[in-house]
């Protein structure tokens, strides 16, 4: 995709970050060894997102470029080489759905299928009422749970058509399904109970 | 099988508390001081007694790699990195340390870290694990709180600070040098090496990356002992592993098993089986996406550890196995494959950043069989030109799946090819 495609095109005319997030700057910029505040450019970029209705304005490239002291082109390469920074809007549910194999061997097209089914959008795209932005992503590292969709935060897994519905049904209710499994299991342990370690797992 | 009474991560699924009391009560922190007393070098040696392989894919020996830090600090200070940009396809069990056991990372840090002659760690977390570093850094302040890091280290003398520094959607940045790149606050593109990170890492000074794993097994293995540990597993592949058992199984799950487990009785025991039974099985690849896939006969009798994996012209690699039934396209599986090495290709260097692409379209046509016989051996001599040609080795990734793929499953291709001719001579006629 070029450069032009993912940066919106109405900007806003400003940008400055909130009073406890110029604090969090500081606490950030600590990490790191003198001279060295450039390795705070993506927990920065990342502040940026979270305050600006998840996507980072140009302005807010270029404050950080000064706050750091970089090139404001190093920046904006930083915010366009990770997938994670969106340099345009996206719906309050931003839903990332990961398609790779381990996920496609246990159904990813189903997952995608109903949410296509229900807003008719594809990756990329953001539905009618603007609420649910779908992107189909790569790997997201849970895939004894796949698949997976990560909805802004947070991991959904085990899904299949069904329980993508219903997902989707509590995310339009805001009051979204609890994180994690939708079948219920605890993390990575077999949906038949743990064939190991099963003398440590507490009474319910 | 493996007892319970030999794992290390008793708290794998999450069931307890993963702060720092439940973490005491499973026995991590427990006399950290007193191995730090054991000395620099003499944890080196230990670790390198224990036999422990890295387990973020390329299996090198950790201790070996330890002792490859400068002996002296100069004017640089030294750094351990983790790795916990945990994005290989098929691979998620730093994942559960990290949001179960992030006492047993911290607590290694500790340690690997004293061991190099590091005051400080940075830990390098894929930025889509939100709530896992939420999780982790929660641990972080807990260990400070309780005085087990910062000045006095776990009363230890040693000063020791541990940061966590979160990425924001790279692949690549899993290569050691692109991570580095990465927590400097650039593009995650590899670097050239030489120099070693050892000699010239993070900001230009001697610096470890370790994978989340090998970090955090060294606690156990110290207080253990090596012997421990090495009496594990097969020789030159000792010890516990974390295997990751997703796709075509009835019950995909994470287990820590001894390396050298058969790959029949690890999926059979722990996975619930493959679906449809063992003779329903295609093809498994044995160590995240990278590494070649096997067709049955070789699954049958392989057991998991580097050396039987590389012998059969595959690997270990993160022991992400993923499981394919004989209901799979395993040529678009493999094509998917070849699409993520695109998609996650840095574009650093010519043959990476046009070849993977090149060799996702071939990938495609194949899935179709909209292509000429000829073109498989094409496909295999570009997978060879992208092979050991590039910076990395994000090259030889996206390679080596193909290269598995032709050499076990060409006359399914070429049915495929053959198939769609017919089809278009019938067309053609109509």
């Amino acid at each position: 995709m070029s450069i032009d495609a993912r940066i919106a095109d109405n900007q806003p005319d400003s940008f400055a970050f909130t009073r406890e997030n110029e604090a969090e700057i500081k606490r950030i910029v600590a990490k790191y060894p003198k001279g060295r505040q450039a390795s705070a450019v993506m927990p920065l970029l990342d502040l940026a997102q979270r305050q600006h209705d998840n996507w980072i304005p140009m302005k807010a490239i270029e404050l950080i470029a000064k706050k750091l002291d970089m090139a404001e082109i190093r920046v904006l390469e930083v915010a366009t080489f990770y997938t994670m920074f969106n340099l345009k809007p996206v719906g309050k549910y931003f839903l990332q759905a990961c398609t790779t194999t381990p996920c496609w061997l246990r159904g990813s097209d189903n997952m995608m299928r109903c949410i296509k089914d229900r807003y008719g959008i594809s990756s990329g795209e953001t539905s009618e009422c603007g609420r649910f932005t779908l992107l189909e992503v790569e790997c997201l590292g849970a895939c004894v749970n796949a698949p997976i969709l990560q909805v802004n935060d947070d991991f959904y897994e085990d899904l299949d058509y069904a329980s993508t519905g219903a997902l989707l049904d509590s995310l339009e209710a805001d009051e979204p399904l609890p994180v994690g499994s939708v079948t219920g299991r605890s993390g990575s342990e077999s949906a038949s109970g743990a064939t190991s370690l099963a003398a440590l797992k507490p009474a319910e | 099988m493996l007892k319970d009474e030999d794992r290390i991560f008793t708290n794998l699924y999450g069931w307890m508390d993963s702060g720092l009391k439940g973490a005491k009560a499973r026995g991590d922190w427990d006399g950290t001081a007193k191995l730090i007393k054991l000395g620099h070098d003499e944890i080196v040696e230990r670790v390198k007694a224990s036999g422990l392989r890295g387990r973020g894919g390329a299996g090198f020996p950790t201790g070996l790699k330890w002792s490859f830090m400068p002996k002296e600090v100069g004017a640089r200070p030294h750094y351990l990195v983790v790795n916990a940009d945990e994005s290989e396809p098929g691979t998620c069990k730093d994942r559960d340390i990290i949001r179960n056991e992030p006492h047993k990372l911290l607590e290694g840090c500790v340690l690997a870290g004293f061991a190099m002659r590091a005051h400080a760690a940075y830990i390098y977390i894929r930025g889509e694990f939100v709530n896992e570093a939420r999780r982790l850094q929660a641990a972080i302040d807990e260990a400070y709180a309780a005085g087990l890091l910062g000045d006095n280290a776990a009363k230890s003398g040693w000063k020791f600070d541990i940061y966590l520094h979160r990425g924001a959607g790279a692949y690549i940045c899993g290569e050691e040098t692109a991570l580095i790149e990465s927590l400097e606050g650039k593009k995650g593109q590899p670097r050239l090496k030489p120099p070693f990170p050892a000699g010239a890492g993070l900001y230009g000074c001697p610096t470890t990356v370790n994978n989340v794993e090998s970090i955090a097994v060294v606690p156990t293995i110290l207080r253990r002992g090596a012997d421990w540990f090495a009496g594990l597993g097969k020789d030159g592949n000792t010890g516990t592993k974390l295997f990751c058992i997703s796709g075509h199984v009835n019950n995909p799950c994470n287990v820590e098993e001894e390396m050298g487990i058969p790959l029949r009785e690890l999926i059979e025991k722990h996975a619930g089986g493959v679906r449809g039974g063992w003779d329903n099985l295609l093809a498994v690849i044995p160590g995240g996406s990278s590494t070649p896939l096997m067709p049955q006969a070789v699954c049958n009798t392989i057991t998991m550890d580097f050396d039987a994996l590389k012998e059969a012209g595959t690997g270990l690699g993160t022991a992400g196995v993923i499981v394919m039934d004989k209901s799979t396209d395993v040529v678009k599986a493999i094509s998917r494959l070849s699409y993520f090495y695109k998609h996650e290709s840095c574009g650093q260097c010519t043959p990476c950043r046009e070849g993977t692409g090149w060799m996702w379209r071939m990938m495609e046509r194949l899935v179709r069989g909209d292509a000429e016989i000829h073109e498989i051996d094409t496909l295999e001599q570009v997978t060879r030109q992208v092979e050991g040609h590039t910076i990395c080795a994000l090259g030889d990734a996206a390679a080596w799946p193909i290269q598995g793929l032709i050499k076990h499953f060409r006359p399914e291709i070429e049915r495929r090819i053959t198939a769609h001719r017919a089809a278009a001579a019938v067309e053609a006629a109509e």
